[in-house]
């Protein structure tokens, strides 16, 4: 490295390579808004849930999200990249998923948004794999002891989505009741979704 | 690479952070430094998704681990935008008023010699063994589940071998597995018999094993 010893801060760094690049006529005009309105408009947990709310009042979506998450999701209009190809787990009254990538952080944007920090953290990354019952109850999700619990390393291409447990006494809500009911939390698994 | 993003399993790490209503981005020029990678991959073609994985692994230990995501983010990028000779590391260092971090360069041998598998080799319900293999380059087998044997739940279609694709190795597709082990198969302090893991691994990463 050059003679700079004291390290830029990370804002004067990005700044420093955004200007680099823009001096040598390298980003075309209104590349970056659009990654930034995309990345914070469009991809967004509100699409996750009401991929959920329909699977939960139309029986052949459902089915059809199982089959195929991907071509699911498209029908609702959530695509493009880190959504090539989705997959739907469906949570059972006696098995939990929960969704992980241990070694970047990986997730499906289209349907759940940029991951949030906590998913993001060394903390989380390392130690959901290896005690999931324990980093869940701490996250405030008690799981009984004969629920078997499914961690899903996201070390591929499959991105993947929790379908949880419709909560009782939510009969004859309407679809869009029922994505208000979803949270960001439970589509990765470490909430249930409950009508309180 | 056996690196410090392989985080599976590792112990001594605390509770987890949590912030109610978290925005997309904390600050703005968070925002920036994704986009600026985004654009690197998607418009500059300066680089690809494993490339692009691979700068982040490389980084420091220690500032990977204190670095927030973005930062990885932005290291990870810049590293390969001085690499690829877009930008100048003294001129970067010149505009920011500071040094710049850069992650480590290519190990020389990166690659690990595996069969490509252009056929997808294993079925649903097959028994299928993690082979114990240390590239010194990018590979998506986490080191938690190499050498186990574990289940195959599902076979997804055929991607990128990321392992070639992260050093300009030759293109080739292989399907991969989602292949469920038994925590107690995985760690000697597993919680209970009823939890697991599921990795979704390449084929060349994988060999049959007996049922």
């Amino acid at each position: 490295m050059s003679g700079q010893t004291k390290i830029a801060s990370p804002e004067a760094r990005t700044a420093a390579l955004k200007d680099a690049l823009s001096k040598k006529g390298l980003i075309p005009e209104g590349a970056l808004e659009g990654v930034i309105q995309t990345a914070s408009e469009e991809w967004d947990p509100k699409n996750g849930a009401r991929v959920v709310a329909r699977a939960w009042v139309d029986a052949d979506f459902r089915k059809r999200l199982l089959e195929d998450g991907t071509k699911a999701c498209a029908e609702l209009g959530y695509e493009g990249i880190q959504g090539e190809y989705i997959v739907a787990l469906e949570d059972e009254p006696t098995r939990h998923n929960v969704i992980v990538c241990t070694q970047c952080s990986c997730t499906a944007w289209p349907v759940l948004g940029l991951p949030a920090d906590w998913y993001k953290s060394p903390e989380y990354r390392a130690r959901v794999v290896r005690e999931p019952r324990k980093v869940l109850h701490e996250m405030g999700l008690d799981l009984a002891k004969d629920i078997a619990i499914r961690v899903w390393e996201t070390s591929a291409e499959t991105r993947y989505m929790v379908i949880p447990c419709r909560p009782e006494g939510t009969e004859g809500w309407s679809e869009e009741q029922l994505a208000s009911l979803v949270t960001r939390e439970a589509l990765v698994g470490i909430a249930l979704v409950t009508s309180a | 690479m056996d690196g410090i993003h392989d985080l599976g399993g590792m112990a001594g790490f605390g509770t987890i952070a949590y912030e109610e209503d978290e925005p997309v981005f904390h600050e703005p020029w968070q925002a920036t430094a994704f986009a600026l990678n985004i654009v690197g991959i998607g418009v500059l073609r300066n680089h690809n998704a494993d490339e692009y994985r691979h700068s982040i692994e490389r980084m420091l230990p220690v500032h990977y681990l204190q670095a927030c995501y973005y930062e990885r983010v932005l290291t990870g990028a810049a590293t390969l935008f001085v690499e690829k000779g877009l930008v100048d590391l003294d001129d970067l260092e010149a505009r920011a008023g500071g040094s710049f971090p850069l992650a480590a360069p290519n190990a020389d041998d990166p690659m690990v010699d595996l069969t490509p598998q252009p056929v997808a080799r294993f079925k649903v319900g097959d028994r299928v063994g993690v082979k114990d293999i240390h590239p010194k380059g990018h590979t998506r087998v986490p080191r938690f589940c190499r050498g186990k044997t574990g289940t195959v739940l599902h076979v997804a279609p055929a991607f990128s071998f990321p392992d070639a694709a992260a050093h300009g190795g030759a293109f080739r597709k292989e399907h991969t597995y989602h292949v469920e082990f038994a925590s107690t198969d995985l760690w000697s302090d597993a919680g209970s018999e009823n939890e697991s893991v599921v990795v979704d691994l390449w084929d060349s990463y994988l060999e049959a094993a007996a049922s």
